[in-house]
Protein backbone atom coordinates (compact mmCIF):
# COMPACT_ATOMS: atom_id res chain seq x y z
CA UNK A 1 0.00 0.00 0.00
CA UNK A 2 3.08 2.49 0.80
CA UNK A 3 4.31 1.34 -2.51
CA UNK A 4 1.16 2.05 -4.32
CA UNK A 5 1.02 5.86 -2.45
CA UNK A 6 4.21 6.17 -3.62
CA UNK A 7 4.00 5.53 -7.02
CA UNK A 8 0.62 6.95 -8.26
CA UNK A 9 1.47 10.96 -8.58
CA UNK A 10 4.09 9.56 -10.98
CA UNK A 11 1.22 7.38 -12.93
CA UNK A 12 -1.47 9.96 -12.43
CA UNK A 13 0.98 13.10 -14.05
CA UNK A 14 1.50 10.10 -17.18
CA UNK A 15 -2.54 9.61 -17.04
CA UNK A 16 -2.76 13.36 -17.17
CA UNK A 17 -0.80 13.31 -20.50
CA UNK A 18 -2.55 10.56 -21.73
CA UNK A 19 -5.75 12.75 -21.31
CA UNK A 20 -4.64 15.20 -22.76
CA UNK A 21 -3.26 13.24 -26.14
CA UNK A 22 -6.80 11.77 -25.99
CA UNK A 23 -8.80 15.24 -25.53
CA UNK A 24 -7.42 17.01 -28.54
CA UNK A 25 -7.15 14.53 -30.38
CA UNK A 26 -11.15 14.15 -30.58
CA UNK A 27 -11.36 17.92 -30.49
CA UNK A 28 -9.08 18.21 -33.91
CA UNK A 29 -10.56 15.06 -35.40
CA UNK A 30 -13.71 14.89 -35.10
CA UNK A 31 -14.33 18.09 -37.32
CA UNK A 32 -11.57 17.58 -39.62
CA UNK A 33 -12.94 13.92 -39.85
CA UNK A 34 -16.58 15.27 -40.44
CA UNK A 35 -15.16 17.85 -42.93
CA UNK A 36 -13.22 15.15 -45.22
CA UNK A 37 -16.55 13.11 -44.69
CA UNK A 38 -18.81 15.88 -46.75
CA UNK A 39 -15.92 16.01 -49.38
CA UNK A 40 -16.09 12.22 -49.74
CA UNK A 41 -19.80 12.64 -50.86
CA UNK A 42 -19.69 15.22 -52.55
CA UNK A 43 -19.65 15.05 -56.76
CA UNK A 44 -16.18 16.48 -56.95
CA UNK A 45 -13.97 13.76 -58.31
CA UNK A 46 -10.69 14.71 -57.82
CA UNK A 47 -11.30 15.67 -53.61
CA UNK A 48 -13.05 12.56 -53.53
CA UNK A 49 -10.09 10.63 -54.70
CA UNK A 50 -7.66 13.33 -52.55
CA UNK A 51 -9.32 12.20 -49.87
CA UNK A 52 -9.80 8.23 -50.39
CA UNK A 53 -5.85 8.33 -51.10
CA UNK A 54 -5.70 10.17 -47.89
CA UNK A 55 -7.97 7.45 -45.31
CA UNK A 56 -6.19 4.64 -47.80
CA UNK A 57 -2.68 5.97 -46.26
CA UNK A 58 -3.55 6.58 -42.86
CA UNK A 59 -5.70 3.27 -42.23
CA UNK A 60 -3.08 1.49 -44.17
CA UNK A 61 0.01 2.04 -41.90
CA UNK A 62 0.69 1.47 -38.30
CA UNK A 63 -0.41 4.72 -36.50
CA UNK A 64 2.87 3.87 -34.56
CA UNK A 65 4.78 4.37 -37.53
CA UNK A 66 2.98 7.41 -38.65
CA UNK A 67 4.35 8.79 -35.58
CA UNK A 68 7.85 7.88 -35.90
CA UNK A 69 7.90 9.54 -39.23
CA UNK A 70 5.90 12.90 -38.02
CA UNK A 71 8.46 12.99 -34.92
CA UNK A 72 11.72 11.61 -37.08
CA UNK A 73 11.23 11.87 -40.30
CA UNK A 74 9.22 15.30 -41.04
CA UNK A 75 12.53 17.11 -40.01
CA UNK A 76 14.67 15.69 -42.76
CA UNK A 77 12.39 17.31 -44.70
CA UNK A 78 12.58 20.58 -43.21
CA UNK A 79 9.14 20.17 -40.81
CA UNK A 80 10.44 20.43 -37.26
CA UNK A 81 7.72 19.63 -34.29
CA UNK A 82 8.18 19.04 -30.59
CA UNK A 83 7.00 15.95 -28.75
CA UNK A 84 3.82 16.82 -27.57
CA UNK A 85 2.69 18.59 -30.99
CA UNK A 86 4.32 16.06 -33.08
CA UNK A 87 1.91 13.38 -31.07
CA UNK A 88 -1.31 15.63 -31.68
CA UNK A 89 -0.62 15.61 -35.51
CA UNK A 90 -0.17 12.43 -35.96
CA UNK A 91 -3.06 11.30 -34.08
CA UNK A 92 -5.63 13.83 -35.33
CA UNK A 93 -4.78 12.97 -38.97
CA UNK A 94 -5.12 9.34 -38.23
CA UNK A 95 -8.24 9.46 -36.49
CA UNK A 96 -9.53 11.76 -38.66
CA UNK A 97 -9.59 9.13 -41.32
CA UNK A 98 -11.45 6.57 -39.04
CA UNK A 99 -14.06 8.99 -38.56
CA UNK A 100 -14.69 10.55 -42.01
CA UNK A 101 -15.51 6.88 -43.02
CA UNK A 102 -17.82 6.55 -40.39
CA UNK A 103 -19.32 9.79 -40.87
CA UNK A 104 -19.69 9.06 -44.54
CA UNK A 105 -21.85 5.84 -43.92
CA UNK A 106 -23.61 7.99 -41.69
CA UNK A 107 -24.34 10.62 -44.32
CA UNK A 108 -25.34 8.31 -47.14
CA UNK A 109 -27.83 6.46 -44.78
CA UNK A 110 -30.00 9.46 -44.72
CA UNK A 111 -33.23 9.30 -46.79
CA UNK A 112 -32.81 11.37 -50.36
CA UNK A 113 -35.77 12.72 -49.23
CA UNK A 114 -34.70 14.71 -46.29
CA UNK A 115 -32.67 16.70 -48.92
CA UNK A 116 -35.34 16.87 -50.89
CA UNK A 117 -37.79 17.89 -48.17
CA UNK A 118 -35.46 20.46 -46.69
CA UNK A 119 -35.40 21.65 -50.48
CA UNK A 120 -38.49 22.27 -50.94
CA UNK A 121 -39.01 24.43 -47.90
CA UNK A 122 -35.79 26.34 -49.67
CA UNK A 123 -33.79 25.59 -47.11
CA UNK A 124 -29.89 25.95 -48.28
CA UNK A 125 -27.17 23.21 -48.50
CA UNK A 126 -25.71 24.33 -45.35
CA UNK A 127 -28.85 24.82 -43.50
CA UNK A 128 -29.73 21.52 -44.74
CA UNK A 129 -26.56 20.02 -43.59
CA UNK A 130 -26.36 21.73 -39.95
CA UNK A 131 -30.48 21.41 -39.35
CA UNK A 132 -31.49 18.08 -40.92
CA UNK A 133 -28.84 15.71 -42.30
CA UNK A 134 -26.08 16.48 -38.73
CA UNK A 135 -28.14 16.10 -36.28
CA UNK A 136 -29.33 12.67 -38.02
CA UNK A 137 -26.37 11.40 -38.43
CA UNK A 138 -24.94 12.35 -35.26
CA UNK A 139 -27.62 9.65 -33.86
CA UNK A 140 -26.58 7.07 -36.11
CA UNK A 141 -22.80 7.32 -35.98
CA UNK A 142 -22.92 7.51 -31.94
CA UNK A 143 -22.01 3.89 -30.98
CA UNK A 144 -19.35 3.73 -34.15
CA UNK A 145 -17.76 6.60 -33.13
CA UNK A 146 -17.96 5.55 -29.33
CA UNK A 147 -15.97 2.23 -30.32
CA UNK A 148 -13.11 4.33 -32.03
CA UNK A 149 -12.72 6.84 -28.88
CA UNK A 150 -12.67 3.75 -26.19
CA UNK A 151 -9.38 2.70 -29.00
CA UNK A 152 -7.72 5.92 -28.87
CA UNK A 153 -7.36 5.87 -25.04
CA UNK A 154 -5.44 3.21 -25.32
CA UNK A 155 -3.70 3.95 -29.06
CA UNK A 156 -2.70 7.13 -26.98
CA UNK A 157 0.09 4.94 -25.18
CA UNK A 158 1.57 4.71 -28.95
CA UNK A 159 3.16 8.09 -27.53
CA UNK A 160 5.99 6.30 -25.43
CA UNK A 161 7.97 5.38 -28.85
CA UNK A 162 8.49 9.49 -29.27
CA UNK A 163 9.67 10.33 -25.75
CA UNK A 164 6.35 11.17 -23.93
CA UNK A 165 5.79 10.29 -20.25
CA UNK A 166 2.37 8.80 -20.60
CA UNK A 167 0.68 6.58 -18.54
CA UNK A 168 1.75 3.27 -19.64
CA UNK A 169 5.75 4.53 -20.15
CA UNK A 170 5.47 5.68 -16.38
CA UNK A 171 4.46 2.39 -15.53
CA UNK A 172 7.09 1.03 -17.36
CA UNK A 173 9.85 3.26 -15.73
CA UNK A 174 8.31 2.16 -11.98
CA UNK A 175 8.41 -1.30 -12.74
CA UNK A 176 11.73 -1.10 -14.25
CA UNK A 177 13.56 0.60 -11.42
CA UNK A 178 11.49 -1.08 -8.57
CA UNK A 179 11.87 -4.92 -10.86
CA UNK A 180 8.03 -5.69 -9.66
CA UNK A 181 4.59 -5.88 -11.52
CA UNK A 182 2.81 -3.44 -9.55
CA UNK A 183 2.83 -0.32 -11.25
CA UNK A 184 2.13 -2.12 -14.53
CA UNK A 185 -0.97 -3.63 -12.77
CA UNK A 186 -1.79 0.05 -11.71
CA UNK A 187 -1.61 1.35 -14.99
CA UNK A 188 -4.35 -1.34 -15.92
CA UNK A 189 -6.44 -0.44 -13.32
CA UNK A 190 -6.07 3.11 -14.32
CA UNK A 191 -6.92 2.32 -18.18
CA UNK A 192 -9.96 0.35 -17.09
CA UNK A 193 -11.01 3.46 -15.16
CA UNK A 194 -10.75 5.79 -17.86
CA UNK A 195 -12.49 3.47 -20.23
CA UNK A 196 -15.63 2.79 -17.77
CA UNK A 197 -15.90 6.45 -17.29
CA UNK A 198 -15.94 6.85 -21.21
CA UNK A 199 -18.13 4.20 -21.85
CA UNK A 200 -20.47 5.76 -18.71
CA UNK A 201 -20.54 9.42 -20.53
CA UNK A 202 -21.06 7.51 -24.15
CA UNK A 203 -23.90 5.54 -22.99
CA UNK A 204 -25.40 8.82 -21.66
CA UNK A 205 -24.91 10.59 -24.83
CA UNK A 206 -26.72 7.59 -26.28
CA UNK A 207 -29.73 7.84 -24.24
CA UNK A 208 -29.95 11.67 -24.77
CA UNK A 209 -30.93 11.11 -28.60
CA UNK A 210 -32.62 8.28 -27.85
CA UNK A 211 -36.39 10.85 -27.70
CA UNK A 212 -36.65 10.31 -31.61
CA UNK A 213 -35.79 7.17 -33.95
CA UNK B 1 -52.82 30.75 -61.41
CA UNK B 2 -49.78 28.21 -62.65
CA UNK B 3 -49.78 28.23 -66.24
CA UNK B 4 -46.98 25.37 -67.82
CA UNK B 5 -46.36 25.88 -71.40
CA UNK B 6 -44.48 22.95 -73.69
CA UNK B 7 -42.98 21.44 -70.93
CA UNK B 8 -40.31 18.61 -72.07
CA UNK B 9 -38.90 16.75 -69.87
CA UNK B 10 -36.16 13.60 -70.59
CA UNK B 11 -34.41 10.86 -69.58
CA UNK B 12 -31.32 10.32 -71.98
CA UNK B 13 -33.37 9.40 -74.46
CA UNK B 14 -37.02 8.28 -73.40
CA UNK B 15 -39.33 11.50 -73.51
CA UNK B 16 -41.48 11.60 -70.35
CA UNK B 17 -43.55 14.26 -70.79
CA UNK B 18 -43.87 15.30 -74.34
CA UNK B 19 -44.43 19.14 -74.68
CA UNK B 20 -47.27 19.57 -72.02
CA UNK B 21 -49.25 22.50 -71.85
CA UNK B 22 -51.62 22.83 -68.52
CA UNK B 23 -53.27 25.37 -66.57
CA UNK B 24 -54.10 25.17 -62.89
CA UNK B 25 -56.74 28.55 -62.01
CA UNK B 26 -56.26 29.70 -59.04
CA UNK B 27 -58.22 28.07 -55.42
CA UNK B 28 -58.97 24.79 -57.94
CA UNK B 29 -57.87 21.39 -57.28
CA UNK B 30 -55.89 19.59 -60.58
CA UNK B 31 -55.69 15.82 -60.39
CA UNK B 32 -53.49 13.93 -62.28
CA UNK B 33 -54.03 10.65 -62.48
CA UNK B 34 -52.58 7.76 -64.93
CA UNK B 35 -51.28 4.22 -64.92
CA UNK B 36 -47.62 3.66 -63.11
CA UNK B 37 -44.73 4.91 -65.02
CA UNK B 38 -46.95 7.69 -67.16
CA UNK B 39 -44.87 10.08 -65.76
CA UNK B 40 -46.96 11.43 -63.55
CA UNK B 41 -44.71 11.83 -60.62
CA UNK B 42 -41.88 12.89 -63.07
CA UNK B 43 -44.42 15.95 -63.62
CA UNK B 44 -44.93 16.62 -60.30
CA UNK B 45 -41.16 17.26 -59.68
CA UNK B 46 -40.50 19.33 -62.22
CA UNK B 47 -43.53 21.27 -61.22
CA UNK B 48 -42.10 21.66 -57.74
CA UNK B 49 -38.23 21.73 -59.04
CA UNK B 50 -36.94 18.44 -57.81
CA UNK B 51 -36.49 17.96 -61.51
CA UNK B 52 -34.75 20.33 -64.14
CA UNK B 53 -37.02 20.40 -67.52
CA UNK B 54 -35.11 20.21 -70.90
CA UNK B 55 -38.01 22.94 -72.66
CA UNK B 56 -40.99 25.06 -71.78
CA UNK B 57 -41.79 27.70 -69.09
CA UNK B 58 -43.48 27.83 -65.85
CA UNK B 59 -45.60 30.98 -65.01
CA UNK B 60 -47.30 31.95 -62.19
CA UNK B 61 -49.93 34.71 -62.51
CA UNK B 62 -48.08 35.57 -66.15
CA UNK B 63 -44.97 35.45 -64.55
CA UNK B 64 -42.76 33.44 -65.54
CA UNK B 65 -40.49 31.49 -62.53
CA UNK B 66 -38.25 28.75 -62.90
CA UNK B 67 -39.02 25.82 -59.62
CA UNK B 68 -36.10 24.44 -60.33
CA UNK B 69 -33.83 27.65 -59.60
CA UNK B 70 -36.27 29.50 -57.97
CA UNK B 71 -34.85 30.91 -54.72
CA UNK B 72 -37.35 34.01 -54.08
CA UNK B 73 -39.96 34.06 -51.52
CA UNK B 74 -42.68 34.46 -53.35
CA UNK B 75 -43.95 32.26 -56.27
CA UNK B 76 -43.81 29.16 -53.71
CA UNK B 77 -44.91 25.33 -54.67
CA UNK B 78 -45.41 23.28 -51.24
CA UNK B 79 -45.21 19.86 -51.38
CA UNK B 80 -46.14 16.92 -49.00
CA UNK B 81 -44.61 13.88 -50.36
CA UNK B 82 -46.04 10.09 -50.60
CA UNK B 83 -43.84 9.28 -47.17
CA UNK B 84 -43.82 12.54 -46.14
CA UNK B 85 -40.31 13.39 -45.29
CA UNK B 86 -40.69 15.09 -41.97
CA UNK B 87 -37.62 15.19 -40.00
CA UNK B 88 -37.72 12.70 -37.56
CA UNK B 89 -35.18 14.39 -34.58
CA UNK B 90 -37.47 17.55 -34.45
CA UNK B 91 -41.23 17.65 -32.94
CA UNK B 92 -44.07 18.88 -34.91
CA UNK B 93 -44.02 22.01 -34.00
CA UNK B 94 -40.46 22.73 -34.84
CA UNK B 95 -40.95 20.52 -38.55
CA UNK B 96 -43.22 23.32 -39.06
CA UNK B 97 -41.63 26.13 -38.03
CA UNK B 98 -37.91 25.51 -39.43
CA UNK B 99 -37.86 26.72 -42.81
CA UNK B 100 -40.47 30.04 -41.67
CA UNK B 101 -37.70 30.88 -39.55
CA UNK B 102 -34.94 30.04 -41.54
CA UNK B 103 -35.73 30.98 -44.61
CA UNK B 104 -38.61 33.69 -44.44
CA UNK B 105 -36.53 35.13 -41.54
CA UNK B 106 -39.79 35.07 -38.95
CA UNK B 107 -39.39 35.68 -35.67
CA UNK B 108 -39.28 32.33 -33.16
CA UNK B 109 -43.32 33.32 -31.82
CA UNK B 110 -44.66 34.81 -34.93
CA UNK B 111 -43.85 30.97 -36.90
CA UNK B 112 -44.51 29.25 -33.67
CA UNK B 113 -48.36 31.77 -33.49
CA UNK B 114 -48.53 30.71 -37.23
CA UNK B 115 -47.62 26.66 -37.05
CA UNK B 116 -49.93 26.06 -33.63
CA UNK B 117 -52.74 27.90 -36.00
CA UNK B 118 -52.36 25.16 -38.54
CA UNK B 119 -51.98 22.65 -36.05
CA UNK B 120 -55.67 23.55 -34.73
CA UNK B 121 -56.55 23.93 -38.48
CA UNK B 122 -55.61 20.65 -38.91
CA UNK B 123 -56.76 18.90 -35.80
CA UNK B 124 -53.57 18.53 -34.30
CA UNK B 125 -53.59 21.24 -31.72
CA UNK B 126 -52.31 19.06 -28.53
CA UNK B 127 -49.37 17.17 -31.16
CA UNK B 128 -46.52 20.20 -31.46
CA UNK B 129 -44.55 18.60 -28.96
CA UNK B 130 -44.57 15.20 -29.87
CA UNK B 131 -42.09 13.80 -32.56
CA UNK B 132 -43.18 12.20 -36.12
CA UNK B 133 -42.63 8.24 -34.97
CA UNK B 134 -45.65 8.91 -32.32
CA UNK B 135 -48.03 9.76 -34.53
CA UNK B 136 -50.32 7.82 -36.57
CA UNK B 137 -49.67 8.10 -40.97
CA UNK B 138 -53.12 10.30 -40.91
CA UNK B 139 -51.63 12.66 -38.38
CA UNK B 140 -47.35 12.68 -39.94
CA UNK B 141 -49.41 13.85 -43.46
CA UNK B 142 -51.10 16.49 -41.66
CA UNK B 143 -48.03 17.75 -40.28
CA UNK B 144 -46.08 17.85 -43.86
CA UNK B 145 -49.59 19.70 -45.25
CA UNK B 146 -48.86 22.07 -42.34
CA UNK B 147 -45.19 22.42 -42.69
CA UNK B 148 -45.61 22.93 -46.61
CA UNK B 149 -48.54 25.87 -45.40
CA UNK B 150 -46.29 27.32 -43.32
CA UNK B 151 -44.11 28.91 -46.41
CA UNK B 152 -47.47 30.26 -47.70
CA UNK B 153 -47.40 28.59 -50.65
CA UNK B 154 -49.44 29.70 -53.98
CA UNK B 155 -49.59 26.09 -55.09
CA UNK B 156 -49.54 22.35 -52.86
CA UNK B 157 -48.99 19.89 -54.36
CA UNK B 158 -49.25 16.19 -53.35
CA UNK B 159 -47.49 12.85 -54.25
CA UNK B 160 -50.06 9.74 -53.90
CA UNK B 161 -51.24 11.35 -50.83
CA UNK B 162 -53.73 7.94 -50.09
CA UNK B 163 -50.88 5.70 -50.50
CA UNK B 164 -48.93 5.45 -47.93
CA UNK B 165 -52.28 5.70 -45.51
CA UNK B 166 -54.86 2.53 -44.45
CA UNK B 167 -57.92 2.58 -47.54
CA UNK B 168 -60.66 3.55 -44.91
CA UNK B 169 -58.53 6.95 -44.73
CA UNK B 170 -59.04 8.01 -48.38
CA UNK B 171 -62.14 9.77 -47.58
CA UNK B 172 -60.10 12.04 -44.75
CA UNK B 173 -57.60 12.82 -47.17
CA UNK B 174 -60.88 13.99 -49.78
CA UNK B 175 -62.12 16.43 -46.78
CA UNK B 176 -58.91 17.70 -46.27
CA UNK B 177 -57.91 18.45 -49.99
CA UNK B 178 -61.88 19.92 -50.06
CA UNK B 179 -61.43 21.89 -47.04
CA UNK B 180 -58.29 23.51 -47.64
CA UNK B 181 -60.08 24.34 -50.54
CA UNK B 182 -62.90 25.91 -49.35
CA UNK B 183 -59.56 28.23 -47.76
CA UNK B 184 -58.61 29.14 -51.58
CA UNK B 185 -55.26 27.04 -51.48
CA UNK B 186 -54.85 25.74 -55.39
CA UNK B 187 -54.13 22.02 -55.10
CA UNK B 188 -52.59 19.39 -57.17
CA UNK B 189 -52.76 15.69 -57.12
CA UNK B 190 -51.04 13.01 -58.26
CA UNK B 191 -52.64 9.88 -57.77
CA UNK B 192 -53.49 6.13 -59.23
CA UNK B 193 -56.73 6.00 -57.65
CA UNK B 194 -59.11 7.29 -59.72
CA UNK B 195 -62.18 7.07 -57.75
CA UNK B 196 -59.92 9.34 -55.04
CA UNK B 197 -58.81 12.02 -57.87
CA UNK B 198 -62.45 12.08 -59.30
CA UNK B 199 -64.25 13.15 -55.74
CA UNK B 200 -61.87 16.06 -55.54
CA UNK B 201 -61.24 17.44 -58.79
CA UNK B 202 -61.92 20.65 -60.64
CA UNK B 203 -60.37 19.30 -63.51
CA UNK B 204 -58.26 16.27 -64.57
CA UNK B 205 -54.81 15.38 -66.11
CA UNK B 206 -54.98 11.62 -67.62
CA UNK B 207 -50.95 10.98 -68.40
CA UNK B 208 -50.34 7.79 -70.57
CA UNK B 209 -46.68 6.29 -71.08
CA UNK B 210 -45.24 8.02 -73.79
CA UNK B 211 -44.57 5.66 -76.74
CA UNK B 212 -42.89 7.98 -78.74
CA UNK B 213 -38.85 7.59 -78.74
Amino acid sequence: MHYILEILPSLLSGAGLTLQVFLWTLVGSLPLGLILSLGLISNIKPLQWLINFYVWLMRGTPLLLQLIVVFYGFPLIGIVFPRYEAALFAFILNYAAYFAEIFRGGLQSIDNGQYESARVLRLSYAQTIRKIVIPQVVKIVLPSVGNEVINLIKDSSLVYVIGLGDLLRAGNVATARDVTLIPLLLVGVIYLVLTAVTTFVLGRVEKHYSYWK
Amino acid sequence: MLTLKNITKRFGDRTIIDQLDLTVKDGEVLSIVGPSGAGKTTLLRCITGLEKVDEGEFLIDGQPFDPYTNRTNESVIGVVFQNFQLFPHLTVLQNITLAPTMVLKESEADAQANAQKLLERLDLGDHGDQYPYQLSGGQQQRVAIARALAMKPNVLCYDEPTSALDPNLRQEVEKLILGLKADGMTQIVVSHDLTFAENIADDMLRVEPNQSK
